[in-house]
């Protein structure tokens, strides 16, 4: 009845008869889990990277997984750490735009909501001891404004020109904040482009969970674009010159 | 009067298809003194007239900040308008805080509907003794609704509802088209005029019994009473003046 009232499950509701008493479930360890996500602001929008592998400890499972998810036209959603706590929030999204969508009122949903929306789920899961165990980047344009930010399964949020998580945090972090900070709004496609993909290439190297084969995505006034799966140019003839490496 | 016979709770209905309860309600309203509402393209505006049961007490609050984007005016039973705005700003917070916007004028406006409702199917529940004219501002532009005990909700360019309050939209309904382009100030006198419409023989707006309500694109909502009307009520005056001559 209420519009915009939230439906949540019943982790986080209470429900109102009496309950079953059943097995108490709570998340204590991510399982299929995705790794580092990097973004940050160049000159027409927000641009997002992230491979394809959904890792199943150190075995890397499943090869061809989307990591990042565009919500409504303006906003795009990048995800690393649990799989099936993302399909979770997957799922509650979908429902957010749907439902916005049949109030049929003019009204859309900008990525500051959605940013907003996320981090009150995350922090309310930590809360009760449950956590929705990922680290999220939401960007977009708000008004022709570019939104950049992070939350994670503790509800800790942030907003930057460049984000990264996992071990993107370590490796690409400190050249995106070299090459990018300062010049969001100069930065053009090619050289965003030429930058991601440095970041990716590092991070296949030295991420033990990761992978060769990455998704690229891009927010601009056009709207919201995610790439089909490519893989970067390698170079390994080090190697030889290193005794034990690779045995 | 055979209506007597249908009208003793809101899940009867009568054999002329009306429900009496919720008519009696609508009468609470008209009971009420008169609010009037319009807008124009970047403002839109509230102006009310305050009753006092006697001189030794305040005059009654019509206009209502529930927001800075939104506000309401009442007319009716004051009590059941307070239980209203005090939903209609939890409403508004709870936006503000999930999802970090101002709550759309048109959503907040059914939510009290739906509300009311219920009021006027559910057996043993009265159905609200108040109308209100809620206005505000959001991604759409300014707008102006009325709320009344049926659970009914439209949206106007201007209106207006309480004591005598048809005077008020007669004015209103040969004046509307002009309205879009006017200023601020211009609105707001535009609306005193058209109350004016609905006061008794004798009976003056002044400062005690004045209030005015707006919101705009860049104008938090605001409420003015006591001295702040009188800037107002001198043009309200001045325009009379130049008419007359």
């Amino acid at each position: 009845m209420d519009p915009i009232e939230f439906r949540l499950p019943h982790t986080i509701q209470r429900p109102k008869a009496t309950p079953n008493h059943g097995p108490r479930t709570h998340t204590t360890r991510p399982i299929v889990t995705g790794t580092s996500v990097i973004a940050f602001k160049y000159k027409d929008g927000i641009m997002m990277a992230a491979d394809c592998l959904a890792s199943y400890g150190s075995l890397a499972r499943f090869r061809n997984e989307k990591r990042l998810m565009s919500v409504g036209e303006t906003t795009l959603l990048g995800v690393s750490g649990d799989m099936s706590d993302f399909q979770h929030m997957q799922h509650t999204l979908e429902s957010l735009l749907t439902q916005e969508y049949d109030m049929d009122d003019g009204q859309k949903l900008g990525t500051k909501s959605v940013y907003k929306c996320i981090s009150n789920i995350m922090y309310n899961r930590r809360t009760k001891g449950d956590p929705l165990w990922n680290a999220y980047v939401i960007g977009g344009l708000d008004n022709g404004q570019k939104m950049l930010g992070f939350v994670d399964l503790y509800g800790t949020t942030y907003q930057s020109a460049t984000i990264a998580t996992g071990f993107g945090g370590h490796l690409a972090q400190p050249i995106l904040r070299r090459r990018v900070e300062g010049r969001e709004d100069e930065l053009s496609e090619e050289e965003a482009v030429q930058i991601l993909d440095e970041c990716m290439r590092v991070l296949f190297y030295r991420d033990a969970r990761s992978l060769n084969k990455l998704r690229r995505a891009k927010v601009t006034a056009q709207g919201v674009e995610i790439s089909e799966p490519y893989m970067l140019e390698t170079n390994w003839s080090f190697a030889e010159s290193i005794t034990g490496y690779g045995s | 009067m055979f209506r007597n016979n249908y009208d003793n709770d809101a899940s009867t209905w009568s054999p002329q298809g009306r429900i009496f309860q919720v008519e009696y309600a609508s009468e609470a309203v008209k009971q009420g003194s008169a609010v009037v509402g319009l807008k124009s393209k970047e403002h839109v505006v509230l102006v009310a007239v305050k009753r006092s049961p006697n001189e030794l007490a305040s005059y009654q609050k019509k206009i209502v900040r529930i927001d800075d984007h939104m506000g309401i005016a009442m007319a009716g039973l004051t009590s059941d308008a307070r239980v209203l705005s005090n939903y209609l700003r939890s409403e508004a917070m709870r936006s503000k805080m999930i999802y970090g916007r101002a709550l759309p004028v048109g959503r907040a406006v059914n939510a009290i509907g739906d509300k009311a409702q219920t009021n006027t199917q559910e057996y043993g529940r009265r159905p609200y003794g108040v109308g209100l004219l809620v206005i505000g501002q959001d991604d759409t532009g300014p707008h102006l609704y009325e709320f009344s005990p049926s659970g009914i909700v439209s949206e106007y360019y201007a209106y207006s509802i309480g004591a005598r309050s048809q005077s008020a939209r007669t004015n209103l309904e040969r004046n509307f088209e002009k309205f879009e382009d006017m200023s601020l100030r211009e609105l707001v006198i535009h609306g005193l005029r058209a109350l004016r419409d609905t006061l008794q023989q004798g009976k003056q707006l002044d400062t005690l019994n004045t209030s005015i309500g707006f919101v705009g694109k860049d104008t938090k909502m605001t409420i003015l009473d006591g001295e702040n009307t009188q800037a107002y009520l001198d043009l309200l005056d001045e325009g009379e003046a130049m008419e007359t001559e």
